[in-house]
């Protein structure tokens, strides 16, 4: 194919825009598509990033009519769309809208979404390349990838792609890690597999690459010279609301340090990829992963908790074991903190702390560095009283921004020094509503773009790392219970304690 | 929080941003650029509101500068207004009068923030060579709008003779739209077209250079063609297998067809002045392919 000769990297005004495609959502009466996938669509295609005659085909176990589809997704749209609405965008979109009715395991259901396929690439002119979406609980994964197999749908004509698109949780440890990866692999080649992590898509997650590697300021003092740990916290004030049947068995480190937590590791730990394209990122994200080390006494360096009953926020509420749906003697955990090493020259003898609960003080994101204390101080023991450790927290969700914490004199005929912050807002210097995560994702998946996307091997890192925690913490009974509204339970902070330091209040 | 300052000086309107900006409590700034807007009265509050709107993108210092010359004394008349009022940023609004007006960069300079970058705009008349008029001069990005121009055309060609890097024009941008449909239809594979045309209202400074930019891209001729709008109604590139059509006759929907395919619908809006604001803020490094295409042949006789 000849290059595009309206196309100029130079001509920065003209946006990627997706080739004709269209996608399928499998699962799509669900939460997560009428919240995000759905609104996320809209924005792009009012945003003019959606190729013409984009399709969208829902398939659900509904008896719905491509009309009753529509004024779901127009519902949906409407309420969370970030985007105002608009009556031509909206019929756009519209004209490409079909519903498929079905069971994952109906073969007639599954020609029938061939059909519409077909259907569409006829007079919406699709051109055979559409991406599926399963945004389904994991245990249909198998059946849906070999009905798509069967149905002749994993493979389009000849220069058309077929990609399949896959939400967290890759599996629960390994083991099942591995099994999901053969069963997609067996019908999608890597290439043409999306995990969906939607933390990679948040704009301050990649905006820990921009801030590493495009300033001189930061990248000489990243390292074990001057950083004496690093505190990753992803913290919930919520419960487990409606997911007990999820929840229970898989617990906090399963649900969030084997991809948030450990992701935001591997961009804050690696070292300088040689250019960012998707191979290059990978390449040292999967360096660093393979160079983290568990500490030897598990029991010291980790800790887990179960929220107990308690007033959060001024509302009280029920313990985890008290939710609905959760067995009595449930021993499944809902916070956990865990060291890990690096053993690389950059990181040797920096801590990073990892840490997630839910029924937390606060809904807060952040990753901290903190810094080593200035080696001598040339001043009045007092002055330096309240003097802490210098530290640059980049603040992940909510109020996404970056914060620097370092000492200044307080104003007055005393030298005294206190801790001050320099504050940067994300709000406040760019658009006041960047794009979601999802539209990110999404059109990245249709133009096929894959830096953002973890990778099979990745996934099988970390949990490898995770794997021997969770059979350490099998033996050990019933979790600490902490009350909620709280920051954790008290073993997590003995856990820093023991090397001399705390958890930051984020 | 507004505040007027009459028969002021440059140094009193810093004093009141200041002091405005730590009565919000907001003593940091987040602030990205430092946007002048040089309009006559007439033209500044539309203008101004678009720059608001824009600023919800780009937090902005606005400096919106009304030129009042005359026989009056030299005078400067200001008014602050701080967030809340105006969306994040702050603005304020100066008429210069008398003598002043010649002099307005005097006024400009102390108010521009550090280091920021500086983008000048002239919602209506524009100096005949942006780079060299004096407030021009201070700003790495300077837009005029050929549409505001009695002669659109004409002021093309003035704009394609006294042409900098830094410079753009919103007929320019205004045709962003158009030109990611047209990419999209040839990403795509395509056979290369052997001539096209464009569709518009008489006198179109955006259909020109749209006509001219395919010219370039394309190297084949492409016509500007007379039709009753609104805006630019349609894209044809003449292909061997056929015609690559883009139409948009209702300003709303466009209409894609490509030779063997279904026809395919993509909504196209004639965008508004803060949208198109906001595209000129996106980016302040010189706009090459825009240079490249003022300063290229006409478009074809049709």
């Amino acid at each position: 194919m000849t290059t595009n000769p309206l196309r100029d990297p130079r001509d920065r005004r003209l946006p990627r825009v997706a080739g004709p495609c269209g996608m399928v959502i499998f699962g799509v009466t669900g939460d997560l598509s009428r919240k995000k996938l759905m609104p996320a669509i809209y924005d792009l295609a009012n945003r003019g990033l959606l190729p013409p005659g984009f399709a969208l085909v829902g398939f659900a176990r509904r008896d719905w009519a491509d009309q009753d589809f529509m004024q779901v997704v127009h519902d949906s749209v409407k309420e969370h769309a970030r985007t105002p609405f608009r009556e031509d965008v909206w019929n756009q979109l519209c004209e490409g809208l079909r519903f498929v009715p079905g069971e994952f395991g109906d073969d007639q259901a599954f020609a029938t979404l061939r059909a519409t396929i077909a259907e569409l690439d006829r007079t919406r002119g699709t051109g055979g390349n559409h991406a599926f979406y399963l945004s389904v609980p994991p245990k249909f994964f198998p059946d849906v990838i070999r009905q798509l197999k069967e149905s002749g749908l994993a493979d389009g004509p000849e220069d058309a792609w077929r990609r399949v698109v896959v939400e967290k949780p890759f599996g629960h440890d390994l083991a099942s890690a591995q099994e999901l990866n053969t069963v997609i692999g067996e019908v999608f080649p890597s290439g043409s597999v999306f995990r969906i992590d939607h933390y990679l898509g948040k704009e301050t997650v990649q905006n820990i690459l921009a801030l590493r590697f495009a300033n001189e300021l930061f990248e000489p003092v990243w390292n074990a010279n001057y950083v004496d740990h690093v505190q990753i916290t992803m913290a919930e004030d919520v419960g487990i609301g409606g997911r007990a049947g999820y929840y229970d068995g898989i617990g906090a480190a399963r649900d969030v340090i084997q991809n948030h937590l450990l992701q935001l590791l591997a961009l804050t730990a690696m070292e300088e990829p040689v250019s960012f394209a998707a191979s290059s990122v990978r390449v040292e994200k999967e360096k660093v992963l393979s160079a983290v080390r568990l500490p030897d006494d598990l029991a010291a360096h980790s800790a887990r908790g179960q929220y107990a009953s308690g007033w959060q926020g001024g509302v009280p509420v029920d313990g985890y074991l008290q939710e609905e749906g959760i067995p009595p003697d449930s021993t499944t955990e809902t916070y956990a903190a865990l060291r890990l090493d690096i053993d690389t020259r950059r990181w040797a003898g920096v801590p990073f702390y990892l840490r997630t609960g839910k029924r937390l003080g606060r809904r807060v994101t952040e990753v901290a560095v903190v810094f080593k204390r200035a080696p001598h101080l040339p001043f009045e023991t007092t002055a330096t009283e309240e003097l802490g450790q210098n530290a640059l927290v980049v603040r992940v969700q909510p109020d996404e921004g970056l914060s620097l914490r370092f000492g200044s004199k307080v104003p007055g005929t005393a030298m005294e020094v206190r801790d001050v912050t320099m504050d940067f807002a994300y709000g406040d210097t760019f658009v006041e509503a960047s794009p979601e995560a999802y539209e990110r994702l999404i059109l990245d998946v249709l133009i096929g773009e894959a830096p953002l996307f973890p990778r099979h091997e990745e996934v099988e890192l970390s949990w490898g790392i995770l794997d021997p925690v969770e059979a350490f913490w099998a033996g050990q009974g019933q979790p600490q219970a902490y009350s909620a509204g709280m920051w954790g339970p008290p073993s997590a902070d003995e856990m820093l304690a023991r090397d001399g330091r705390q958890w930051r209040r984020p | 929080m507004i505040v007027d300052l009459t028969d002021t000086t440059a140094a009193a309107i810093a004093a009141a941003l200041v002091k405005a900006r730590h009565a919000a409590g907001v003593p940091a700034m987040g602030m990205v650029m430092t946007l002048a807007i040089v309009a006559s009265e007439a033209e500044h509050y539309d203008a101004l509101r678009a720059a608001q709107d824009a600023a919800r993108e780009h937090p902005s210092r606005i400096l919106v500068t009304i030129l009042r010359p005359g026989r009056m004394a030299p005078r400067l008349d200001a008014e602050v207004r701080f967030l809340g009022d105006s969306g994040p940023g702050e603005t304020v609004v100066m008429r210069l009068h008398g003598e002043l007006a010649e002099h307005a960069q005097s006024v400009l300079v102390p108010l521009l923030l550090p280091d920021a970058p500086v983008l000048v705009w002239w919602p209506g008349a524009s100096p005949e060579v942006p780079t060299v008029d004096r407030v021009g001069a201070l700003a790495q990005r300077r837009v005029t709008d050929a549409a505001a121009a009695t002669d659109p055309l004409a002021e093309l060609a003035r704009r394609a003779t006294g042409h900098a890097d830094g410079d753009t024009d919103l007929a320019w941008s205004r045709i962003t739209g158009w030109r990611t449909l047209l990419a999209a239809a040839l990403d795509q594979p395509f056979s290369p077209p052997t001539g096209g045309r464009v569709g518009c209202e008489p006198g179109s400074p955006s259909a020109e250079l749209l006509a001219r930019w395919l010219q370039v891209r394309l190297g084949v001729a492409v016509a500007r063609v007379d039709t009753d709008g609104p805006g630019i109604t349609d894209v044809v590139l003449h292909t061997p297998d056929g015609d690559i059509t883009v139409s948009r006759p209702d300003g709303r929907v466009a209409h894609l067809q490509r030779p063997g395919e279904p026809e395919r619908q993509v909504a196209l809006r004639q965008r508004e002045t803060a949208e198109i604001i906001a595209e000129e803020m996106r980016r302040l490094d010189p706009d090459e392919v825009y240079g490249e295409v003022l300063t290229s042949a006409p478009a074809a006789a049709p």
